[in-house]
């Protein structure tokens, strides 16, 4: 199968800290990839380097089986290559209206430069009718994102995400303080992406979700791949236990050097 | 209400055309007669030029308080390259490529050192006013032989004998940098940056590029000052620009842009530096005396940036949240 992105002992460190012990990852297309670790394990480091928002310390990334020049690799580029990331919460800017949001970075231009608004705006309007689905009274495509709920905000990320043709996009804890029924649409767009044929990397707390649309589950602990196997080859009830396990031994680990 | 208050110049516009309606009742005389209005065009397009940058700077979350001495730079190169060698649309090019350049020494000491914009223009403000008096040797010049030269007609002449064409060069550079602002990509990064840089990074913005292309228009702006400066009063001194520096920055919020960054209103600048300069010679007309100046600016200056604070997001004004505590302001 070809991969979208391959990771060959990839490892990151800040200053003394190691928070991404070296990793070898593959994700394939068409393939939607659970997530899993406690807070703090580096799933955000990992997903930072993919994306192209920090660069490793060590180890070789691949993008469609292409060698990644590391020191030229950015955001920009992984866009480019079809990586699109929704953040925890850092996406939106909030007192910009949605046509910009939603053109974030890489707005319809001119040959000089100047932004297409009237186009923005009509492709907004449509993404909110259409793929968020935005009945909301009020909520039109010059409110300010501030003005938004917060399921609201990952629907216009989502969107935005959806829009820009992506073959791998990533939700790294999208549902975090959202409403159930919020939840569901979160989910409801990851089967979504299974659909359209394209890749998903979904970070999420909650293991039955994770359980219910992954292809395949991967556990990141303290910086380490404790787990990385197809969701037919494990149970939810060993998932939750291994998780368990891996929660105690930390607090053990830490206790231990209290002294304690 | 609120939103037409809200769109770009509106408030401001209407706190000046108060202005004047009042100097016209206090000041008859003067207020009623289009010189002091043809007076007004001559003086205000130094500083509003200049407050243009900073009004760009001001939206990326950033300060540049060096400008005083890039207008001094300027005006210096200028001066002297008129008088010894009788250049004089070559010294104009000479002395905006010279603000360039400090503004993008700025720009790189202020994200490669990583200090704070407003600490690090400071120490830059004295830098570059030190260079100056150093390069100059701390003289002042005098250029009256520029007087009626095409580039003086042509770029701060009188039209019929009495209508200052600098105005007509202000407002083409306030439509410039209002179209950049608000429909160029440039200016929609300076949004984004200065409403969140760490978000502005995650959407591919490369934010220190942008900032130092930011502080490099701020000096070229205020390079483009301190000539018209130079032009219009056919001399220079190195203290020339330091008048500006409190009222530009003050004409800067007073138009509405947040002293947050994120936003930023280009037509509320120009107001503003019009109602600046209006305030001073207003209260002079009125009897007033000029002392007074200085504490009616502080004033207008507290009210203008708390009512757009007010208008931006009330709930950031602690007084507010303290009313709507007991009750009162719900509305708001
Ligand atoms: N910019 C940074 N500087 C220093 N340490 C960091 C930085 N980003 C993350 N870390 C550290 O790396 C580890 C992993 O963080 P992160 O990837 O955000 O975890 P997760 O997303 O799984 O909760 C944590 O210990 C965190 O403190
Ligand atoms: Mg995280």
């Amino acid at each position: 199968m070809n991969s979208i992105v391959e990771l060959k002992n990839v490892s990151k460190s800040y200053g003394p800290v190691l928070s991404l012990k070296p990793i070898n990852l593959k994700i394939g297309g068409n393939e939607i990839v659970g997530l899993i670790g406690d807070n703090g394990a580096g799933k955000s480091t990992l997903i930072k380097l993919i994306t192209g928002l920090e660069s490793p310390t060590l180890g070789e990334i691949f993008i469609k089986g292409k060698r990644i020049d590391l020191n030229q690799y950015s955001v920009k580029i992984s866009q480019q290559l079809g990586i699109e990331t929704v953040y925890q919460k850092l996406s939106l800017c909030e007192k910009q209206p949605l046509w910009r949001n939603f053109f974030a970075g890489r707005p319809i231009t001119n040959a000089f430069g100047l932004i297409n608004v009237k186009k923005q705006r009509k492709i907004t309007a449509e993404i909110m009718k259409s793929t968020i689905g935005f009945r909301s009274e009020g909520i039109n495509v010059d409110t300010q994102v501030s003005f938004l709920s917060g399921g609201e905000r990952q629907g216009v990320a989502i969107g935005r995400a959806m829009y820009f043709e992506s073959d791998l996009i990533i939700l790294d804890e999208p549902t975090v303080a959202l409403a159930i029924s919020e939840v569901e649409k979160v989910l409801r767009f990851v089967n979504n992406i299974k659909n359209k044929g394209k890749s998903c990397i979904f970070i999420e707390h909650n293991i039955h979700h994770v359980h219910e649309i992954s292809d395949r589950i991967i556990v990141l602990d303290r910086g380490e791949l404790v787990l990385n196997c197809q969701k037919q080859s494990i149970e939810i009830n060993d998932l939750i236990q291994l998780l368990k396990e891996l929660h105690f031994r930390k607090k053990n680990k830490t206790n231990l050097h209290k002294g304690i | 209400m609120k939103k037409i208050l809200n769109i770009d110049g509106v408030t401001v516009g209407i706190v000046f055309l108060a202005l004047i309606l009042v100097f016209m009742l206090t000041a008859p005389r003067v207020f009623l007669n289009f010189r002091i209005y043809m007076s007004f065009f001559a003086t205000v397009p130094p500083p509003l030029i200049i407050a243009l940058g900073i009004t760009l700077v001001a939206v990326a979350g950033e300060m540049d308080l060096s400008f005083p001495s890039t207008v001094a730079l300027s005006s210096y190169i200028f001066a002297y390259l008129f008088e010894n060698f009788q250049l004089s649309w070559l010294a104009f090019v000479i002395a905006i490529l010279a603000g360039a350049t400090v503004g993008f020494v700025n720009g790189l000491v202020i994200t490669m050192l990583g200090i704070p914009s407003l600490i690090a223009t400071l120490a830059l403000l004295f830098l570059w006013g030190g260079f100056v008096t150093i390069i100059s040797g701390g003289i002042q010049l005098a250029i009256p032989t520029i007087y009626e030269t095409p580039i003086h007609n042509f770029l701060v002449g009188r039209f019929e004998q009495f209508f200052p064409v600098q105005i007509l060069w202000a407002i083409l550079i306030s439509i410039v940098i209002w179209l950049l602002l608000n429909r160029h990509k440039f200016g929609e990064n300076l949004l984004f940056i200065g409403d969140n840089s760490e978000v502005a990074k995650m959407m591919g913005i490369n934010v220190i590029l942008e900032k130092i292309k930011l502080f490099t228009l701020s000096g070229i702006l205020s390079s483009v000052g301190g000539v018209f400066l130079t032009l219009e009063t056919t001399s220079y001194f190195s203290s020339q620009g330091m008048g500006y520096l409190l009222t530009v920055i003050a004409a800067v919020f007073i138009g509405g842009t947040s002293i947050f960054g994120g936003s930023g209103r280009v037509i509320g600048t120009v107001f503003a530096v019009f109602i600046v300069t209006v305030i001073e010679a207003g209260l002079v007309a009125s009897g007033i005396q000029g002392f007074w100046t200085r504490f009616f600016i502080g004033l207008v200056f507290i009210l203008a940036v708390s009512i757009n604070t007010l208008l931006e997001n009330p709930g950031k004004v602690p007084l507010v949240r303290f009313f709507r505590a007991k009750g009162f302001f719900q509305t708001l």
